[in-house]
C-alpha cells in the first residue's frame, strides 16, 4: 500500500532506473542482432547492398567452415568432459582438511585465470616451441618419445594444445564454482551417511554429485558458451595467422577471417546467426531440461 | 587406530597430487618470470628450455626494454589499459547497480520480461556481434577511440544480475524507512542502498577490472593506432609467426601480469565473491 502511494507520484521511476539497460540493449545488442540478421541475406558492397536470400548460408556449406564447426564442437565437448569432473573432484578435496593449506592450493590453481590470453598463449608457444631443447620436447625426449613441432602438427595436436591451455586457464574458476556449491551442502547429510556406514565413493555419488547439480548445470552452460565462442586462444597460439590445415580454426575464427580479413560482410553475418542459434538452442534446451528456469522463477 | 591410519595415508596421496598439480600450474608463470630476463634471440630460437628455468645468469637489463624499445611505447599502453580499466569499471558499477536496483525493488509492467532478458543476454556471445558493432562504431565515429572500447561494455548483464541478487537480500524496511523520512527514490538508492553495497561493489570492481585489463578481441577491432593500444593489443603486435620481438614481449607480459597477481594476493576474497554470485549456489 505504502509502495503504491509513493510510486504513484512518479510512475516512471522504475523505468528511469532500468533505462540505461534498455538503451544499451537497444543500441549494443538488438540493433547489432537485427542488422546481422538482415545482412545475412545480403551481398554487401561498399555503398550498396543486394538481397540474395539464403545464398550466404548456402556458401557456408564449404569444407573450411565444416572444419571450423568440427573444431569448435570437439573443443566444447572435450572441455566439458575435462573441466567438470576434474574441478569437481578437486573441490571435494579442497573442501575438507586444513583450511589454510586448502586456500593456498586453491589460490595457486586460480592464478592462471588472471593472466591475459595474450600472455598465456605466448608462454604456451615458448613451452611448446619446435626446437629439441624446448621444455616440452626435452621432457618428451626424456620419456623416449619423438620431439615434435607442436604448433605445426595436425588437428589432434592442435586440439591437445588448446585443451592444455584451457585446463591451465579454467580449472581454477570451476573449482571456485564447485566449492561454493559444496559449501551449501549441510554437514548433517555427510554425518548421517557416516552413521549409516557409507563409503566415500557412495557419499560422492549419492550426496555430493546430486546436490551440486545446479552448479554443474551452470558450469556446463558457461562451458558450452565459452567453448563454441572460443577464438582468442587459437588466434594467439598461431600468432594471428592460419594454423596449418586450419587445425586451430574455430567458428569465431572463421567469422573473424571472413569479416575482418576478407570483408565478406554477408557471409560473416550468416556465420554469426548460425553461432547464435547453436548457442541459444543448446543452452536453452539444456537449462530447460534441468529445470534451471524454474529455480530462476522464484524471484518476487 | 586403523581407520585413522588409512585416513592419513589417503590424505598423503591427496597432498602429493595437489602439490604436483600446483607445481605444474605454477610452472608456466615461473617460466615467464625467468624467461623475461633472458635474451630474446635465444627464446626465439629454442623457446623456453631447461636452462631458462634455472635461476642463474639472468639479465635484468631487459627491464630497460620497457623504456627504450619503440621510444617507451610500452608505458603508453600501460597507461591506456589503466585508464580504460578505471573508466569501464566505474561506469559499469554505477550503471549496473542502478539498473539492478530498479529491477529489484519495484513492481512495474515489463519487469519479468526485462529480468529474463538480462539473464538471456548473459548467454549471447559478444563475439557474434563484433561485425555489426564494428559497423556501428564506424557510423558513430568511435573507431580508434576509448569510448568505442568501453561504451558497449558499461551495462553488463552479468553485473546487473549480480547486483540484483545482492539488493534482493537487503531488508525492505530499510528502503521504506527512507521513504518515511521523505527521501525520494533516487536519494534512497544513493544514500541508503549504495552505502551498504561496498562488498558487492568491491567484488564486481575486481571482476570488471580483470575483464577490462585482459579484454582482447573487442579492443583489437576498435583500436587502430599504436599509441591507443592497450597492453594485450600492444603485446599482441609483438607476436608474429617467425620473428616475434620476444625482448619486449616477455618483460612486457611480466610487467602486465604482476600487478594483477599482487592485487589478487591482497584481495583474494573479492575475486572469489565476484565469481560466486548468489545465483549459482547449491
Amino acid at each position: 500500500m505504502k509502495l503504491k502511494q509513493t510510486i504513484g507520484t512518479s510512475r516512471i521511476t522504475p523505468y528511469v532506473f532500468i533505462f540505461p539497460f534498455i538503451a544499451s540493449f537497444l543500441i549494443f545488442y538488438l540493433y547489432p542482432i537485427i542488422s546481422t540478421f538482415i545482412m545475412g541475406f545480403q551481398l554487401v558492397y561498399p555503398g550498396q547492398v543486394e538481397f540474395i536470400g539464403l545464398e550466404n548460408y548456402r556458401k557456408l556449406n564449404n569444407p573450411e567452415f565444416k572444419v571450423a564447426l568440427k573444431n569448435s564442437f570437439r573443443y566444447t565437448v572435450y572441455t566439458i568432459t575435462l573441466l567438470i569432473p576434474l574441478p569437481l573432484l578437486l573441490s571435494v578435496w579442497l573442501n575438507s582438511g586444513n583450511k589454510t593449506v586448502n586456500t593456498i592450493y586453491r589460490s595457486i590453481l586460480y592464478v592462471p585465470t588472471l593472466i591475459s590470453v595474450v600472455v598465456a598463449g605466448t608462454i604456451m608457444r615458448l613451452l611448446f616451441a619446435s626446437s629439441n631443447r624446448s621444455i616440452v620436447n626435452t621432457i618428451a625426449i626424456a620419456l623416449g618419445a619423438e620431439p615434435r613441432q607442436w604448433l605445426l602438427g595436425g588437428p589432434s595436436q592442435a586440439m591437445i594444445l588448446l585443451l592444455i591451455l584451457a585446463l591451465w586457464r579454467w580449472v581454477g574458476v570451476n573449482i571456485i564454482y564447485f566449492l561454493s556449491g559444496l559449501q551449501a551442502i549441510p554437514d548433517e547429510l555427510y554425518e548421517a551417511a557416516d552413521i549409516d556406514g557409507a563409503s566415500p565413493l557412495q557419499k560422492l555419488w549419492r550426496i555430493t554429485i546430486p546436490l551440486v547439480k545446479n552448479t554443474t548445470i551452470f558450469v556446463t552452460t558457461i562451458s558450452i558458451f565459452g567453448g563454441l565462442a572460443m577464438f582468442e586462444e587459437s588466434y594467439i597460439l598461431w600468432a594471428g595467422t592460419a594454423s596449418p590445415n586450419n587445425a586451430g580454426l574455430t567458428i569465431v575464427g572463421y567469422l573473424y577471417k571472413k569479416g575482418f580479413q576478407e570483408g565478406e560482410m554477408g557471409m560473416t553475418s550468416a556465420i554469426g546467426i548460425v553461432l547464435l542459434l547453436i548457442v541459444f538452442t543448446l543452452n536453452t534446451t539444456f537449462l530447460k531440461t534441468f529445470g534451471f528456469f524454474d529455480t530462476e522463477g522464484r524471484q518476487k | 587406530m586403523r581407520p585413522n591410519l588409512r585416513l592419513s595415508r589417503k590424505s598423503i596421496i591427496k597432498h602429493i597430487v595437489l602439490v604436483l598439480l600446483c607445481f605444474v600450474y605454477i610452472l608456466p608463470l615461473y617460466s615467464l618470470v625467468l624467461a623475461a630476463f633472458r635474451p630474446g634471440r635465444d627464446l626465439l630460437r629454442y623457446g623456453i628450455t631447461m636452462q631458462t628455468l634455472i635461476p642463474t645468469g639472468m639479465n635484468f637489463a631487459t627491464v630497460k626494454g620497457l623504456y627504450t624499445i619503440r621510444e617507451g611505447i610500452y608505458f603508453i599502453w600501460f597507461k591506456n589499459s589503466l585508464l580504460l580499466l578505471v573508466l569501464q569499471a566505474s561506469l559499469a558499477l554505477f550503471f549496473s547497480s542502478f539498473v539492478a536496483y530498479g529491477l529489484s525493488v519495484y513492481r512495474f509492467k515489463g519487469k519479468k520480461a526485462v529480468t529474463t532478458l538480462v539473464i538471456f543476454l548473459m548467454l549471447v556471445p559478444i563475439q557474434i556481434l563484433i561485425l555489426p558493432l564494428y559497423k556501428l562504431m564506424i557510423t558513430i565515429s568511435l573507431m580508434d577511440t576509448f569510448w568505442g572500447v568501453f561504451l558497449p561494455m558499461i551495462v553488463s548483464p552479468f553485473a546487473i544480475f549480480f547486483f540484483k541478487q545482492y539488493i534482493d537480500g537487503i531488508p525492505r524496511d530499510l528502503i521504506d524507512a527512507g521513504r518515511v523520512d521523505g527521501l525520494n527514490e533516487y536519494a534512497i538508492f544513493f544514500r541508503i542502498v549504495v552505502p551498504i553495497m561496498p562488498p558487492a561493489f568491491s567484488a564486481m570492481a575486481i571482476f570488471m577490472s580483470m575483464q577490462s585489463w585482459n579484454n582482447f578481441l573487442w579492443p583489437l577491432i576498435v583500436l587502430r593506432s599504436g599509441t591507443k593500444f592497450t597492453l594485450p593489443i600492444g603485446l599482441n603486435t609483438l607476436l608474429t609467426p617467425y620473428n616475434s620481438a620476444y625482448d619486449l614481449l616477455l618483460i612486457g607480459a611480466l610487467a602486465a601480469t604482476l600487478p594483477i597477481i599482487i592485487v589478487f594476493i591482497f584481495f583474494q576474497r573479492y575475486f572469489i565473491a565476484g565469481l560466486t554470485s548468489g545465483g549459482v549456489k547449491g
